[in-house]
């Protein structure tokens, strides 16, 4: 995702001065090459990535569209209170680009994982929380970031991601994307982990359960009209996400459908226990841990299928 | 009292222990980790009051390395200085394992923050060398930077406090190897001068080459090096250090290891 997001970015930036790139000292492979184009738009704030933020809204608040980069921890947890006060508080056109979601980086430990970054951005007033599932969705997401105006949050992957789309899917904003039809459940899921989501709904339709897949790549404005539809015509929701099944994904969707006067439909938030883990390996198995592989999630919505 | 010898072929073994959970779990941050691991020999062999036995003894010096992101260098230190079983090593990187990339606080004995997330190590610090005055233990507390992490606020900020409340149990080691992630110090966010800076702030700096022995010792064994000033040793490095073809260059940061490299590294220091 992150070669997705750049590519389109210096697509951008070459139609558009005023596009900037800011890194904290990351993107090694990656940023060379925008970096030497385009020596007027690129700046290395070095390993500081509250002032980062700072200078972006003060680019921002005169005239410039700021991507500000760095890995998803230490963009959102580090400078949290910058992004509140100096880019939410004045609608400043800073878009904060975390890579490395969820469990990107697992072997790395716990201060590298990205799990409640979601969670803390959804909580901030005008901001825009994007969570792109593949490079198609990345792609798009950056060049719509660039457009909002307004302050967003771009969660990207690390490297690799697979591709889900075939063909360049229509996406618009705040609108939840079918991925795939089914009648029994549907599971809304974002970000980096959809593929697994899909995984597991093509492993459940084989056992005659028919699963739909919705990437709700915008966290935040959630797509509440889309929820509130899936609540009448869906007897089991389910939401999967590679975050803290606190404040994330799960719990946007939970607030609306709190809300709904009718009869509910049983509801599954599958993501990261609220805990630091205990131990180490790859994001595979660190996903293994956490039950998001496809065959853990199959094995789980199964379950919460026959028991509700 | 060990001899400079010791240090020199400890500093070797661990080397070659670096280089081996390296490559066998294909991890990187090579060059971080050589850079440091003479500071460690020295600290671990010849300055730091703890005892593996004793790990959580109130009045033992602390060690907090800030630059988590070397922390194959302190698991290869910690296991051979006895805090933990050698063969622990093997796992390093590996899965289910509690060696990760940076080091964790409470599953192994030895380490005493959670860091790699850069910037937190000297804030810490301060809290644990101020709880050594309130407390009127002896115990002083070393924390090991990296040169780009002194481009974060924080550490600025504990600068500042510590100065304020004098805490001369304090010593800060700068790995100042002229690199961070994006490129070379000086170019990126550029620290000079330096010393200068430091001392500004209150601080008593010393300044060593941090692959001689002699230099490193002897400013780390006098700390305070002046009564109610934190100290700062700043130690010229080379990123990489040891292994020609690993030196100064900012790609040994992310790249692994093949066989063929690691094979040549370790001949490389066992012909020196
Ligand atoms: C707060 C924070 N931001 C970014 C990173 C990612 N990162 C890891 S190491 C590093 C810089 C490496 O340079 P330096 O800190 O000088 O250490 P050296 O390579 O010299 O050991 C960066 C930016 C991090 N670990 N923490």
């Amino acid at each position: 995702m992150r070669y997705a997001f750049i590519q389109e970015l210096t697509k951008l930036a070459a139609k558009n001065k005023n596009i900037i790139l800011l890194t904290a000292d990351l993107g090694f492979t990656v940023f060379e090459e925008f970096a030497k184009k385009f020596p007027k738009q690129f700046f290395n704030v070095g390993i500081a990535e509250p002032n980062m933020i700072g200078i972006a809204s003060g680019l921002a608040l005169s005239g410039k569209i700021v991507f500000a980069y760095s890995i998803a921890s230490f963009a959102s947890f580090r400078t949290y209170e910058h992004i509140r006060n100096d880019v939410c508080l004045h609608k400043a056109p800073v878009i904060i680009v975390g890579s490395g979601a969820g469990l990107s980086y697992a072997d790395n430990g716990p201060t590298h994982l990205a799990t409640q970054d979601l969670a803390l951005m959804r909580g901030l007033p005008n901001m825009t929380v994007l969570a792109p599932a593949d490079p198609v969705e990345a792609q798009w997401a950056t060049r719509e970031a660039a457009r909002l105006k307004s302050p967003v949050y771009l969660r990207l992957g690390k490297k690799g991601e697979p591709v889900i789309y075939d063909k360049t899917p229509k996406l618009k904003i705040g609108q939840g994307n079918w991925i795939k039809r089914g009648s029994n459940f549907v599971i809304l899921a974002c970000g980096n982990i959809v593929f697994n989501a899909l995984k597991s709904a093509e492993n459940l339709e084989k056992k005659g359960l028919s699963g739909a897949v919705i990437s709700l790549h915008t966290v935040k404005p959630i797509d509440k009209k889309l929820i509130v539809q899936l609540a009448k015509n869906y007897s089991h929701i389910v939401t999967v996400e590679e975050h803290s099944v606190v404040g994330g994904l799960g719990s946007a969707v939970s607030e609306i459908i709190a809300q709904i006067p009718a009869k509910k439909p049983e509801f599954l938030i599958s993501g990261i226990k609220d805990d630091f883990p205990k131990k180490l390996g790859s994001q595979e198995y660190l996903r293994k841990i956490y039950g998001l592989t496809p065959e853990k999630l199959s094995l789980r919505i199964a379950k919460f299928l026959k028991k509700s | 009292m060990k001899n400079l010898t010791f240090f020199q072929k400890k500093a070797k073994e661990l080397r070659k222990e670096i280089l081996t959970m390296a490559f066998k779990s294909q991890r990187h941050h090579i060059s971080s980790s050589l850079s440091i691991i003479d500071v460690l020999v020295v600290l671990y062999w010849g300055v730091l009051k703890i005892s593996p036995q004793d790990h959580w003894n109130l009045k033992r010096d602390r060690f907090i390395l800030s630059k988590g992101h070397a922390a194959s260098a302190l698991y290869a230190v910690l296991a051979d200085r006895g805090f933990f079983p050698k063969k622990y090593l093997e796992s390093y990187g590996k899965e289910g394992t509690i060696l990760g990339i940076h080091p964790d606080y409470g599953y192994l004995a030895g380490i005493e923050l959670s860091t790699g997330s850069l910037g937190h190590g000297l804030s810490a610090g301060c809290g644990m060398a101020l709880a050594a005055k309130l407390d009127s233990l002896n115990s002083r507390v070393f924390v090991l930077l990296s040169d780009g992490e002194c481009d974060i606020g924080t550490v600025w900020e504990a600068v500042l406090f510590a100065n304020q409340q004098k805490l001369d149990n304090l010593v800060a080691v700068v790995d100042y190897n002229k690199f961070q992630a994006f490129g070379k110090v000086k170019d990126v966010i550029d620290l000079e001068p330096f010393v200068k800076k430091w001392k500004a702030f209150g601080w008593e700096v010393r300044e060593v080459n941090g692959h001689n022995f002699k230099q490193l010792l002897q400013a780390t064994k006098s700390v305070p090096l002046k009564k109610g000033k934190p100290t700062v040793i700043i130690a010229h490095t080379v990123a990489g250090k040891g292994v020609s073809f690993l030196e100064n260059k900012l790609e040994w940061h992310y790249l692994n290891l093949t066989k063929e490299q690691y094979k040549r590294a370790i001949s490389e220091l066992d012909n020196l």
